[in-house]
């Protein structure tokens, strides 16, 4: 059973659509204790990564998050929670993220042509970096979607792939059972869905 | 690179996919979980979803539908159609949509905008706008087209998207349903002003409408259009070929 981590920040409608069409049991859970039973974690998130931190630790998430982690329980983070995996962000001040992946979260304007837009959003084609068993179904040039201002640096270590747009952006990243990526699979058509299905074959 | 996006459109009534020319003279197409199936097989990007009625008759989104389309398709979603506070933003999002489309609600009440962009985030807020042009300059109309607000268009742009909103519908009166392209002169004056993406609707009648759209602008993101593609005059994929033959970035699925 797959746990899809409900801390109340953005919308799981899809995700858990998404991991249903695939074949996945999944469940929606805001309690701890349930990620103990859970096979596999995805932490979701969208909006801001200080609010989502606060409701992380409010909740006791973030250690149940921790201690499923340190067991090696495969983890996936998706967007705001691929980023909340690092050791921080800057995003309104500095936060501490999880500290699961070497790196730091940061706005992406300065690095980011000024004739693109801000936040990146839309399809945009993956340059895979380091096969994964996380990618054994995607393939270098394969587009997926995203919608973000902020992108995780500092990590090259540990990248899977990379998104160009006017710069090097991180799309997805793994340290051992603990993976991420800045995309949206549940979005990305059958690509996404071929990713959402290789990590269920992780472990 | 990110690719330009192709965009469907459901203009939805009563449950099933219409298309009105110059938005008069509706007509039944097809039911719209099927059609939105079909669209994203065919490599659709994104779709747009309006209730086209409900800004005049107040009817609630048809949120079946919506749970339908977003349990089977996992591309972008966006909703429009009869959006006028916070709840109809919460109603479209909970039920699998990803963006929720603005119109007459933002005309009738312009701080709708910036609560939604607070609450949801810019990324959820499309200001979606349908314009013509009266006496040498471009007007914004209410209620489906049909009414005349006397709101310039270039105002209304810089003030939504100071106000929050991340992406612009710019659908242009003068060219929709004459499939003669898009409203290049109309689009070209909005991205000037915008600097969020802005997605060009009305007027497409060829694949070659989008390839003249894309090189004109680089400022226009997607191109958005509903019945070239409900009759099956362009079909999508072969519309993503020719894009790509001409040098656009596009995603091939």
């Amino acid at each position: 059973m797959i746990a899809v981590i409900d801390y109340g920040v953005g919308n799981l409608f899809s995700l858990k659509s998404s991991l249903a069409a695939i074949g996945a049991q999944a469940e929606t859970t805001g309690d701890p204790e349930a990620l103990a039973r859970a096979d596999k974690l995805v932490l979701p998130g969208v909006g801001a990564f200080g609010d989502a931190r606060e409701k992380l630790a409010q909740t006791g998430l973030d250690a149940a998050i921790l201690s499923q982690a340190e067991r090696g329980k495969p983890i996936l983070g998706i967007c705001l929670g691929m980023q909340l995996l690092f050791d921080g962000s800057e995003e309104f001040g500095f936060h501490a993220g999880l500290g699961l992946i070497p790196g730091r979260v940061r706005a992406m304007r300065p690095v980011v042509p000024p004739q693109l837009k801000v936040p990146h959003i839309g399809w945009n084609a993956l340059r895979i970096v380091r096969p994964h068993p996380l990618l054994q179904n995607t393939r270098e040039g394969d587009c997926v979607y995203f919608v973000h201002s902020y992108y995780a640096t500092d990590c090259e270590r540990h990248t899977l792939a990379t998104a160009e747009y006017g710069a090097e952006l991180t799309a997805a990243v793994a340290r051992g059972n603990v993976m991420g990526c800045q995309f949206h699979p549940e979005k990305s058509g059958d690509v996404g869905l071929g990713i959402l299905r290789a990590f269920c074959a992780i472990g | 690179m990110i690719a330009r996006r192709i965009v469907p459109c459901l203009d939805v009534r009563d449950g099933r996919v219409v298309k009105g020319v110059n938005f008069s003279g509706l007509c039944d197409v097809s039911d719209p979980v099927e059609l939105a199936r079909r669209y994203a097989q065919g490599g659709a990007d994104e779709l747009v979803f309006y209730d086209i009625t409900a800004s005049v008759e107040g009817r609630a989104l048809f949120t079946d539908i919506l749970r339908g389309v977003a349990s089977t398709i996992f591309i972008p979603l966006t909703v429009g159609g009869g959006i006028r506070e916070l709840a109809d933003f919460e109603r479209a999002l909970t039920c699998g949509a990803d963006k929720v489309s603005v119109n007459s609600g933002a005309i009738e009440r312009p701080a709708l905008i910036g609560e939604a962009a607070r609450r949801y985030g810019s990324q959820c807020v499309v200001l979606s706008v349908d314009a013509k042009r009266v006496d040498g300059r471009y007007c914004v109309f209410a209620k489906g087209g049909r009414v005349d607000t006397g709101i310039d268009l270039l105002e209304w742009v810089r003030r939504g998207v100071g106000d929050g909103a991340g992406e612009l519908v710019v659908n242009s009166i003068d060219t929709d349903g004459v499939k003669r392209g898009f409203d290049l002169p109309m689009l070209r004056a909005v991205c000037e002003v915008s600097p969020v993406p802005v997605i060009a609707s009305g007027g497409a009648g060829c694949a070659q409408d989008f390839v003249e759209l894309f090189r004109a602008l680089p400022g226009v993101t997607a191109g958005l259009a509903a019945s070239i593609f409900h009759y099956g005059e362009v079909e999508i994929a072969q519309l993503k070929q020719t894009l790509a033959d001409s040098g656009v970035s596009v995603r091939i699925v």
